[in-house]
């Protein structure tokens, strides 16, 4: 997932959805079934509850090249596990502040509630959100994170001529037998 | 047969680390007894000269805290890895980054100017910034540049282990040090503490309850806090759930929460995000505007939760700072 062009006129949004196994999933697979047409931009993984959804897995898709992140989870009152959801509706209120103060537009993550019967929604909800994201462009984090590396370029290749003109090479490490012994 | 080296060496950094290292007390003496330190700018003079000079791999450790911030402290980490068999990231900032990148979140002019002109206690007219390159009586005198993102020290070069803390303990200490000397060293790579959550050398863990539920924040100066009872039982943001235990629970047991100086266990990829989910998910209500309102009462979720791993979370910056040469 490295190849983000922000030039790119093809450029079509990456969105990572994590659904939960009981309610939106089972809604998406509804949506397979009944033959619904929805933008083909969303990467679905399946976990058994929203609850199951860590923010982790959110900050690590969008750090790994997505432009969003959609989380599906079963109605209040209706989840599998009883209060899973209610976990990710509290973690998405922190999360939401500080993906703001990281400079991430909230839209990129959304979180909706799609039940079993709501292929309709999905199709609603994936659509509106690939819309959403082409608007705000590419998020293309890989690609800052080269950018910010490369203040470190110059240097790292001024190092390299020197160890090439002295010949000494730093060998690979770790293979050296240790001299420790007092 | 010549004593191994040893070196100490500190970037962006208080000068907290080189202090437990001096905790170490008589105990340092045995250290000296034992190594030669070839480096040490808080104690000891040494020109950097000195340490080009030595052939490559020629100090067995290095022990370098401190976050990469400079172009100086980018040169040394570099010259400190070709030196040294092992290189150790000593201290929060070296491991992740530390206090010292929470500059992640703003651009490099605005700390500038901050710090040049801004700042109340600040005088100076002429607005005068340090400058890479100036000629003073026909003499040209350089200053190394501020990197724009502040780095952990495995951001920039290869690194062998890892001894967390803000600052590591000085049992800690000793013990990467003898495990160093007696050759006894674990697999590359590992942070020398313990793998397990802090809240398991907590004393204050019986009281912690199954259900937090919790209602509303108070950050410790707000409420007279119960010296025995759980922090998070208290409604006080306490780190300990996400953070790596090896202080021996020193914040706890002194009346503070932890606020999670050693850095996540290997299960912890990042670790604001995961004490954010352990913290949010125990909260009482379950309406977003009741949450909206319990969790105002963390004000600055950053700088709380990624206060010593900014730079090592999977954002690592603020994504939308105006690039600057």
């Amino acid at each position: 997932m490295s190849d983000t062009n922000v030039q790119s006129a093809s450029w079509e949004p990456r969105i990572v959805a994590f659904f939960c196994n009981w309610c939106t999933y089972t809604a998406a697979d509804l949506a397979g079934v009944s033959r619904m047409k929805y933008a083909p931009n969303t990467r679905i993984i399946r976990l058994m509850c929203s609850g199951r959804v860590d923010p982790q897995f959110i900050v690590d898709a969008l750090a790994k090249g997505a432009d969003g992140v959609l989380i599906g989870g079963c109605h209040p009152g209706d989840c599998h596990y009883v209060e899973g959801n209610y976990k990710m509706l509290r973690r998405f209120d922190l999360l939401q502040r500080m993906l703001a103060d990281m400079g991430i537009e909230k839209e990129r993550v959304r979180l909706e509630w799609i039940s079993a019967a709501e292929g309709e929604k999905v199709k609603r909800v994936v659509n509106e959100m690939v819309e959403t994201v082409k608007k705000l462009g590419p998020l293309g984090l890989p690609q800052k994170f080269n950018d910010w590396d490369s203040e470190m370029e110059d240097f790292a290749a001024h190092v390299a001529a020197q160890e090439a003109a002295t010949g000494c090479g730093c060998a690979v490490h770790g293979k050296k037998e240790t001299t420790v012994n007092a | 047969m010549p004593k191994p080296k040893v070196a100490f060496y500190w970037c962006a950094s208080c000068g907290g680390c080189e202090e437990t290292v001096v905790d170490l007390a008589e105990d340092i003496l045995a250290v000296v007894e034992v190594v030669d330190i070839v480096l040490w700018p808080v104690a000891m003079d040494f020109k950097y000269k000195d340490i080009e000079a030595m052939p490559d791999k020629s100090i067995v450790a290095t022990l370098l805290n401190g976050a990469i911030r400079s172009t100086e402290q980018e040169e040394m980490a570099r010259l400190m890895r070709r030196k040294s068999q092992y290189l150790i990231a000593y201290g929060a900032c070296a491991v992740s980054g530390g206090i010292p990148a929470m500059a992640n979140q703003f651009p490099r002019e605005q700390i500038l100017k901050f710090n040049y002109e801004d700042c109340p206690t600040m005088v100076n007219e002429q607005k005068v910034r340090p400058q890479l390159k100036t000629t003073d009586d026909g003499h040209e005198v350089t200053l190394p540049a501020l990197h724009n993102v502040v780095r952990s020290l495995d951001q920039v070069v290869d690194v062998d282990y890892y001894v967390p803390g803000c600052p590591p303990t000085p049992k800690l200490t000793k013990a990467a040090i003898t495990a160093l000397l007696e050759g006894k060293l674990p697999p590359k790579g590992s942070v020398i503490a313990p793998d397990i959550a802090l809240c398991d050398e907590c004393p204050r863990k019986a009281t912690k309850p199954a259900d937090l539920s919790i209602t509303e924040f108070h950050r410790p100066h707000q409420i007279l806090m119960d010296p025995e009872k759980c922090f998070l039982a208290q409604g006080v943001v306490c780190m300990g759930p996400a953070t790596r235990s090896g202080c021996e629970a020193a914040c706890t047991k002194g009346g503070m929460p932890c606020t999670g100086c050693f850095g996540g266990t290997s299960r912890v990829h990042d670790q604001g995000m995961k004490i954010m989910s352990s913290i949010a998910a125990n909260i009482a209500p379950k309406d977003e505007a009741g949450i909206s309102k319990a969790l105002a009462g963390i004000p600055d979720p950053i700088g709380t939760f990624y206060r010593y791993a900014l730079a090592k979370s999977s954002l690592r910056r603020k994504v939308n700072l105006p690039k600057e040469a």
